[in-house]
């Protein structure tokens, strides 16, 4: 048996990979490339929120906000510490995301104009991570199952305090469920899209399920987002933005319209709405505050040497 | 800056166990950095941070060598030992 044979069947046996174990390039470029898209996600995520932080309408929604913008800089150092594992630097995954040369969820390059957008991102956005994120739990790579199972933990709560919010805008004025039912219609797509293209438009789907890093395809996740939220929205008294919407009764879903892919993918390749704003953003946090590590590493290194 | 080992006790009691890697360039922001990242929820009521660098590790590598001689040495387990019928507290 070669490396690779011998390696293809420890993790098709459900067997873990750690990082010093012999892994192929690809598998190890693959999750370089998936776990860097992923934190920069998580960290590029917290700008639409932030936005609102300041503006939230009452002191206990702002400090459940804090708490929850908080909690994805976490998941986005978490990630990358698990990306570094396989051998490429923090520094260098930052480096890459302000240079352009990396991607991240193509969903955070929306804006966030009302404060229901903000109701909108817990419920959908954290919603779809959800679901793409608890089977990453039982990846074959170790480092980034752990970060996974930390990461889910927590996203509940993202969640719920966003539905939480819509409730609220809800059972408000006439005004409020308009606001309510807008964010609805801005972030119902862009959700759909967070599962990737269809799966006979993702072609790198079966190595990564050979690998046992991804469990499901985008479409089998997308239907199980549609049949969970479909519900949710019904009982906020708001419409799906859909046409094309309806109970399949035999099969037990909800069938629905097909995204605008188009849109997805020029989102994508960097001209959403808010793409330059984000990036620019954190070019500007990195710079800006690069002065503070300087000082930091200057006080460290003044501490380390003897009073002479 | 440096990398550093996390290693959190839940409670007085049990062990301190490894929960993940921060950046810091000293062991202070090492444990300020840790408490931030890993402690947002009550997980922790003492926290311990090693530079990565002191840590010195196994080579999976030698795994066989190291550690297959243990697999054949079932008399070391009670559970290899049959215990009489009748005899009790053993
Ligand atoms: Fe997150
Ligand atoms: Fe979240």
């Amino acid at each position: 048996m070669t490396d690779a044979e011998r390696f293809d069947a420890h993790v098709a046996a459900e067997g873990k990979v750690e990082p010093k174990d012999w892994m192929p390039d690809a598998y190890r470029k693959t999750l370089v490339r998936q776990i860097s898209q992923h934190a920069h996600s998580e960290i590029i995520g917290m700008q639409p929120e932030g936005n609102w932080l300041t503006r939230a309408p009452s002191l206990r929604r702002k400090a459940i906000l804090l708490a929850k913008v908080q909690d994805e800089a976490g998941h986005g150092l978490y990630l990358y510490a698990a990306a570094e594992t396989l051998g490429t630097s923090r520094d260098q995954m930052v480096d890459d995301l302000i240079a352009g040369k990396a991607k991240y969820s193509s969903i955070f390059n929306y804006p966030t104009p009302t404060w229901a957008d903000i109701g909108a991102i817990g419920w959908l956005v954290d919603g779809a991570a959800i679901m793409n994120q608890v089977p990453l739990c039982r990846c074959s790579y170790g480092p980034y199952a752990r970060a996974m199972k930390r990461i889910c933990k927590e996203e509940s709560f993202h969640q719920r305090q966003g539905y939480d919010i819509l409730v609220s805008l809800c059972r408000g004025s006439d005004r409020q469920k308009q606001m309510a039912q807008d964010a609805l219609d801005r972030w119902w797509w862009p959700s759909l899209m967070m599962f990737g293209p269809n799966d006979d438009a993702s072609p790198n789907s079966a190595q990564s399920m050979k690998w046992r890093i991804k469990r499901f395809s985008n479409d089998e996740l997308r239907q199980r987002f549609v049949d969970a939220t479909v519900p949710q929205a019904h009982f906020l008294g708001l419409r799906i933005p859909d046409d094309e919407l309806r109970y399949d009764d035999t099969a037990g879903h909800w069938r629905f319209g097909e995204p605008d892919w188009e849109e997805f993918h020029r989102v994508l390749a960097g001209d959403g709405p808010m793409n330059a704003h984000r990036i620019e953003h954190r070019r500007r946090a990195r710079d800006d505050g690069q002065w503070v590590l300087d000082a930091a590493s200057a006080h460290a290194a003044k501490r380390r040497r003897p009073a002479a | 800056m440096q990398l550093w080992e996390v290693f959190v006790r839940a409670r007085a009691g049990l062990h301190h166990q490894h929960v993940g890697s921060i950046h810091a360039v000293d062991a202070e922001m090492a444990l300020g950095n840790a408490r931030d990242v890993f402690t947002r929820r009550g997980e922790a009521a003492s926290i311990w941070v090693v530079p990565s660098t002191a840590i010195v590790a196994s080579d999976p590598a030698d795994a066989a060598e190291l550690f297959e001689p243990a697999m054949d040495k079932v008399y070391r387990h009670p559970t290899f030992y049959e215990v009489p019928d009748g005899v009790t507290n053993l």
